[in-house]
């Protein structure tokens, strides 16, 4: 996991594999208290209190559920390095929330990276899964909900054209929004 | 909402069944660890700008083949489904080019026909 839209394509695809119809992804890149947080959240069949403790626990994972292993502990390991941690609050049949935060000014925090190409990774699902995505940073806050885009008949988002749009229009509301992290 | 849904949905059926190839990238944390992110994102881009949109691109999970990601299936209708393994954006950007315009499958990241 090289950036941190690794992570976060990572999350979304764990909330996917726990039969979310629905994820809201926020990224908030706070410089006045020094803080980058990232939370995702979904509407999946959830998890007990018992799998909540031993989520972030590499060598805890079901085949069955298929939800745990790397993903978590590697994410954990990131946080911690950067002098931060990890949350994860779930209720079976309410859905899951994964909560992140590291040190925003942290020289082994790594970058956000592309986070256009996580989102468009997930696109790829838009027929099945609503994607909410709220970033926050120095100069305003960037909302996308897949849900209500507008998209000219002749480029469907989940077609490699719309999604490649999907990716731009990503990278644009960043920009804007002076998203530096 | 639930009309976009169903109308992405529509147009999902009509692209895999009307005989289109489907390309499948493998996005586990092993995938996605060994670069799977960056191999969509030149999937896309590479099919896109060939204005190959009948191809519909899906991701899937860890398929235990965690040392060859990043893994890409190619299902082209009428042939064996070729797995490529070791799949970084510009061997991606070749498979789009030789096996999905050409039909000649990339042999040397071949690491399963089926």
């Amino acid at each position: 996991m090289r950036e941190l839209a690794d992570h976060i394509l990572d999350l979304m695809r764990n909330s996917l594999e726990a039969g979310a119809d629905e994820i809201e992804l926020e990224v908030v890149e706070d410089q006045f208290n020094d803080l980058l947080l990232i939370s995702v959240r979904d509407n999946g069949r959830g998890f007990p209190a018992e799998v909540v403790a031993r989520a972030t626990d590499a060598f805890y994972t079901t085949r069955t559920t298929r939800r745990f292993g790397l993903g978590l502990a590697l994410l954990e390991a990131t946080c911690e390095q950067a002098g931060g941690c990890v949350e994860v609050l779930s209720e079976p049949g309410c859905g899951a929330t994964v909560r992140a935060q590291m040190r925003l000014s942290h020289l082994d925090r790594p970058p956000l990276g592309e986070i256009g190409s996580a989102i468009q990774a997930m696109g790829c699902h838009a027929a099945d899964i609503r994607l909410q995505y709220r970033h926050t940073a120095r100069a305003g806050c960037y909302v996308l909900d897949t849900a209500a885009l507008d998209w000219e008949p002749h480029c469907p988002l989940t077609t490699p054209s719309g999604l490649c749009r999907l990716a731009r229009e990503v990278r644009e509301g960043l920009r804007q929004i002076g998203s530096n992290a | 909402m639930q009309a976009i849904r169903e109308r992405a949905k529509a147009e999902l059926a009509v692209r895999d069944s009307d005989g289109n190839p489907r390309i499948v990238v493998a996005m586990g944390t092993c995938g996605i660890a060994a670069g799977a992110r960056e191999t969509m994102s030149a999937l896309l881009d590479e099919l896109a700008q060939r204005d190959l949109n009948q191809v519909s691109v899906t991701q899937t999970g860890c398929k235990g083949l965690c040392d060859r990601e990043p893994v890409v299936e190619v299902h082209v209708p009428g042939q064996p489904v070729v797995t490529y393994g070791g799949v970084t954006p510009p061997v991606m950007r070749r498979i789009v080019a030789e096996q999905i315009v050409n039909g000649h499958v990339v042999s040397e990241y071949v690491i399963g026909s089926r």
